[in-house]
């Protein structure tokens, strides 16, 4: 837990100025208002009864008091938004920094953890540590700057008491650590389990037309609620425990007021000679000095679950700052252009080690052959992109890109070679002509709107209520298919040297398909490009077809050669004409 | 926010028990001074170390008492809170599910999915600190102020005038931050769904090697809600310290005029004193006072995103009536049904009319966006038509309960989703009971016999959205699942588009030898795959370009030709 809170110390560096600054406007408002009472006190003592008021020395006292109210204010103003920027500032740097780090992440570390949990960790966990920032800053120089000077004051009345004070405090110290540290597992749960209902509430509310068309609402209603009880259980726990620790804090301190009262007394009385001189007066103000000097243990207790949540939610933002990243390769060489020659040699790869997948798989494509991967559904057609792409890395074996492997290039300058359609479409929230542009973000509207006409997606596009500027979101009701033609509209803008499409027009009608087909064609001319589609009509004339069973290419050649040989594409072939 | 409150009424007996046990310790700790000043008094005075003992072991105990006293309450108003954050989240998710799509579509899920999570909890923190923290201070003002009119109450006017100072002050500051946090968070409901999206996008992204505009707006994003924070916080960093500003100029007044009442006689100097002590004790009430609502403020801009969703009715009537057993031979039936989806200007569907018999099959074929899957929604309604009539099982489709009709229609949608869990859960979505045999034949009829390889075979579990499978295999356990739950109706929207042909036919080989009861709607770009079906309905641009056999449109829809003919010439 320290570690995490001098982390998070370490992000507020870059805002020590504010730091530093804030500090000393606390310092000034607070030691101020601590005057205040001071200063009340003195001006009491002029009006000391009937025809006994000092006028001239009270409004002296009540003017300068009131341009010291004056002044605090605007010192404890200021520290409010330093101490604001100190805290919005740090957040903002960790939210940019976690969000460019998921841009780093492998994609395996995106595949394999729940969609839900990560936005938990960059939307609720960063806001709960705002709030603790906010908080915990506050309180904190406000206390420190209250127990050093109260300190003061009650050092210039009695040594020997304000040890007795000073060594006692701790008492209040251990216990408000040994809460924290009770309660520290229970708030870890807390925010772990909070990471569970966002993914199910994230899994659940995204796929709500699925949850209706199922009637699945109540066992969903069932599973939220389960998660949810828990989560309150465990909330109440965490909050429970370490709120503990300010009403013992209380209590101890109130222990302390009693043992100075009894010991001043004490001294006062003459029993114990070691107090010194007490008298009446100063054994008032020491209690109210004591008072005040106790007030911001107090206060400090009595966010720290507020803080203790924080401390829990910055773990596990900073997990996923910890998580390796893509390993950096800036230093690699970047490739500018290539032929687009791409081989395999002896490729082995598995999502899984216990259960392997590409086993030696060797291909050949030459600059400007269109490769076709065929094969049954699961067999690891997609897989294969995964690999070209760099997405996975290959556990053995090479592949290589003119001649060299693509091991040796940056991944990004290696991508930049590949134009690639999924099937799996991905719109996001914005207008037509931003997200035909994704690829080459400084496309006149001219080049968008020949890129789109190419892609056969002009005429949707312009029907939309306000044509290319209209905003468009996955949600936002445009058909699956055309969701697609944007998609293969991106590649025809920035018209790479090889493409990769995997299944680039199954939701795409056939009519429509032929025409695409052509402008692929077109777009293809010259370049290398791999096609996976279930529709063999549309790989027919591909230059080398690989067909792959259960992670290995098992027949290849050319349509007119497979067909003669009568295997397996022959018979996936003939099955599509079968009614 | 009435509706909200409704939630703290379970809890009403600890909103109230709660309040009283901070008031006692907080009684208790406002004695203490009072002993303390006996012993000062008559311990010091008296030179009476039993007595000094006494009162000092008095106020130990006293101690003692609070903290049992302050430990209840802490223990209540987490207890009240989570209870009230626990039941509210559970509302919210379920009123979220008698939604209809069209608010859903219009809400999005980013920013419900945000409300459910965040807002929930900034407003059960809100009514934690509140419990906690709320009850001492108007205590501590109310019976300062009692106190001050007993002791002058021409001085005390000099208070009368501050109190609404202060209290428009709190005023201001809400009304002008609550807003201004609501705006903070729809620019967080901004970055979630941005990052969902890059979530989702990863792989495009990447081959687009956009990863540093990505950032770079990101990092927008970030400054935009830093900013937007900056300002609520501006005008929130500003009550503290003028509440604290006001007070202490009432204070200044109040020694002011105090002396003058002590000059004429009016007020003694211990009278005085006590006067600035009540005036700080407000103060300091106040203070806290201030803090509070600071953080009560942006916990009310939470509460009220959370009851905006409470306060949403569903645009869509439900019927009561369940599915009758012997319902009539005609299963689906359209009569110039035409749809425009909300705030869309041109009609998704128009003036559409069929009739399906038990056990027939309807293929509905047509271009990329011409409204095949709007009309496949349109049958388990989640939208209603905007014109003509839907019956299903011979009855208007408004007439019956939404979850009664929905069970009997099997869905397959056209994006392959799965949940989180093992295979199982997933073949049972429809109903629980679907038991291992059925199962095993839905995946059968689906040809989805890889289950039966996997290792854990039913039992294997899925991660989110079934990462771990290829999409062809996600689509068959989709189409099991839809089968498993033994539906009078199965609508299949394109979803066999990553399967290969031969699995394909082979599928729609099993659909129509083992479910001959089932009425069956097939989208699908294939030709091919709805060669068979009874009746083809040929949309395009949400109109019907033609209806009848595949024979029949043959011969008589320019439109099936041509598609028809595209298939075969390249296939051949």
């Amino acid at each position: 837990m320290g570690n995490t809170i001098m982390r998070i110390l370490h992000y507020c560096r870059a805002y020590w100025h504010d730091l530093i600054l804030a500090i000393i406007c606390t310092l000034i408002g607070v030691s101020l208002s601590l005057i205040v009472p001071v200063m009340i006190g003195e001006a009491v003592d002029y009006a000391v009864g009937v025809n006994q008021v000092d006028f001239a020395g009270l409004g002296k006292i009540v003017f300068v008091l009131g341009i010291m109210i004056f002044i605090s204010t605007g010192f404890q103003f200021l520290s409010g938004l330093l101490i604001n920027r100190l805290a919005f500032g740090t957040v903002k740097d960790l939210r940019s920094e976690l969000t460019a780090k998921l841009e780093n992440m492998p994609v395996s570390y995106i595949d394999g953890h729940a969609r839900g949990d990560i936005m938990a960790r960059v939307i609720s966990d960063i806001e709960i540590l705002s709030d603790g920032l906010l908080q915990g800053f506050a309180q904190l120089f406000t206390g420190i700057v209250t127990i050093i000077g109260t300190l003061v004051f009650m050092l210039t009345i009695n040594v020997k008491i304000t040890l007795i004070v000073v060594l006692m405090t701790p008492l209040s110290l251990i216990a408000a650590a040994k809460i924290t540290a009770l309660s520290h597992n229970a708030f870890q749960k807390q925010s772990e389990l909070r990471g569970n209902i966002g993914a199910l509430t994230e899994e659940l509310v995204g796929s709500q037309k699925l949850v209706k068309a199922f009637a699945y609402e109540e066992r969903a209603e069932k599973r939220f609620s389960v998660l949810n009880e828990q989560l309150g259980e465990a909330g109440l726990k965490a909050t429970f425990f370490s709120s503990i620790s300010n009403p013992l804090t209380r209590f101890i301190n109130g222990l302390i007021y009693a043992a100075v009262g009894t010991v001043g007394a004490l001294g006062a009385i003459g029993v114990l000679p070691w107090v010194g001189k007490m008298t009446v007066g100063s054994l008032a103000s020491f209690l109210a000095f004591s008072n005040q000097y106790t007030k911001p243990f107090n206060e400090i207790s009595g966010v720290i679950a507020e803080l203790q949540n924080a401390v829990s939610c910055a773990q596990r933002v900073f997990e996923v700052l910890d998580a390796e990243s893509e390993p950096d390769d800036s230093q690699k060489e970047t490739l500018l252009s290539c032929n687009g020659n791409l081989a395999f040699e002896q490729v082995e790869f598995s999502y899984l080690p216990e259960k392997p997948l590409i086993q030696q798989f060797s291909m050949e494509a030459h600059k400007g052959q269109k490769i076709a991967i065929v094969g049954t559904t699961g067999c690891g057609k997609s897989t294969i992109i995964n690999l070209i792409l760099r997405f996975y890395e290959i556990h053995s074996g090479k592949i290589s890109i003119d001649g060299r492997s693509t091991k040796e290039f940056t991944r990004d300058s290696l991508r930049k070679q590949f134009g690639m359609v999924l099937q799996e479409t991905w719109i996001f929230t914005g207008t037509a002509a931003e997200n035909i542009a994704y690829g080459k973000p400084d496309a006149t509207r001219e080049e968008i709107i020949q890129a789109a006409k190419a892609a056969y997606a002009d005429g949707f596009i312009r029907r939309l209520p306000n044509g290319y500027d209209t905003v468009i979101s996955e949600q936002s009701g445009l058909s699956q298919g055309q969701k697609q033609l944007l998609c293969i509209a991106r590649i025809m803008l920035t018209n790479p040297p090889m493409l990769i499409l995997d299944e680039a027009t199954s939701s795409i009608d056939l009519r429509t398909e032929h025409r695409i087909q052509r402008a692929f064609e077109k777009l293809m001319q010259g370049k290398t490009s791999f096609v996976i589609a279930h529709r063999l009509s549309t790989i027919q004339n591909a230059d080398l077809i690989l067909v792959m069973k259960d992670g290995n290419v098992i027949e290849q050649g050319t349509h007119n050669s497979l067909m003669k040989e009568n295997g397996f594409y022959a018979e996936l072939y003939q099955s599509q004409f079968a009614g | 926010m009435q509706k909200l409150l409704k939630f703290l009424k379970p809890y009403k007996r600890i909103c109230i028990i709660a309040p009283i046990c901070k008031l006692s310790e907080a009684i208790l700790e406002l004695i203490v001074p009072v002993i303390m000043a006996r012993i000062i008094d008559i311990g010091i005075a008296n030179q009476d170390k039993a007595y000094i003992f006494k009162m000092c072991g008095l106020i130990v105990f006293m101690g003692i008492c609070g903290l049992s006293f302050a430990l209840t309450c802490q223990y209540l108003a987490a207890k009240c809170a989570f209870g009230y954050g626990t039941d509210l989240r559970k509302a919210l998710y379920e009123h979220i599910n008698q939604l209809s799509e069209t608010e859903i579509d219009r809400l999005g899920t980013s920013t419900l999915i945000n409300r459910i999570t965040n807002d929930v909890t900034a407003s059960q923190s809100g009514v934690n600190m509140f419990i906690r923290l709320a009850s001492r201070a108007p205590f501590l003002v109310i019976g300062a102020i009692i106190m001050v009119l007993i002791l002058d109450v021409k001085l005390a006017l000099i208070f009368l005038i501050i109190a609404p100072i202060v209290g428009l002050l709190l005023y201001f500051v809400m009304s002008r931050t609550i807003p201004l946090y609501a705006e903070n968070q729809k620019k967080l409901d901004i970055i979630a769904r941005h990052t969902g999206e890059n979530l989702d996008g990863v792989r495009v992204i990447r081959a687009f090697s956009r990863q540093k505009q990505e950032t770079d707006i990101f990092r927008k994003e970030c400054e935009d809600l830093e900013k937007s924070m900056l300002i609520a916080g501006k005008i929130s960093a500003v009550l503290n310290p003028l509440t604290f500003m006001v007070m202490n100029l009432g204070i200044v007044a109040v020694l002011w005029f105090g002396g003058v009442h002590v000059n004429t006689g009016m007020l003694s100097q211990g009278d005085l004193t006590a006067f600035t002590n009540y005036m700080t004790q407000i103060l300091l009430a106040m203070v806290a006072l201030a803090n509070l609502i600071v953080i009560l403020t942006k916990a009310q801009a939470s509460s009220l995103r959370v009851a905006e969703i409470l306060e949403t009715e569903s645009s869509m009537q439900e019927g009561k009536e369940p599915v009758e057993e012997n319902f009539s031979e005609e299963i689906i039936a359209f009569e110039g049904v035409s749809f425009s989806y909300a705030g869309a200007g041109d009609k998704a569907l128009e003036n559409i009319s069929f009739n399906l018999k038990k056990g027939q099959t309807l293929g509905i074929i047509g271009g990329t966006g011409s409204g095949k899957s709007t009309l496949g929604s349109l049958i388990i309604r989640s939208y209603d038509a905007t014109e003509g009539e839907i019956r299903i099982f011979g009855k208007n489709i408004q007439r019956y309960a939404l979850k009664e009709l929905r069970k009997k229609i099997g869905v397959v949608p056209q994006k392959a989703v799965l949940f989180t869990g093992t295979i199982r859960e997933n073949l049972q979505l429809a109903d629980e009971a679907i038991t291992e045999p059925d199962m095993w034949k839905a995946l059968n009829i689906a040809q989805a016999e890889f289950v039966k390889n996997l290792q854990y075979q039913l039992n294997t579990h899925l991660v989110q959205g079934g990462k771990n499978l290829s999409g062809g295999q996600k689509q068959r356990l989709t189409i099991a699942r839809a089968l498993a739950g033994k539906p009078e109706i199965l609508i299949l929207d394109d979803s066999m588009s990553a399967l290969d042909y031969a699995t394909d036919a082979k599928l729609r080989k099993e659909l129509n030898e083992q479910c001959r009861e089932i009425t069956k709607v097939i989208i699908s770009q294939r030709a091919t795959s709805l060669m068979n079906a009874d009746v083809i309905l040929v949309l395009d641009e949400g109109k019907c370009a033609g209806i009848g056999t595949h024979e029949e449109l043959l011969e008589n829809c320019e439109i099936y030709q041509e598609i028809w003919n595209s298939q075969m010439q390249t296939g051949a």
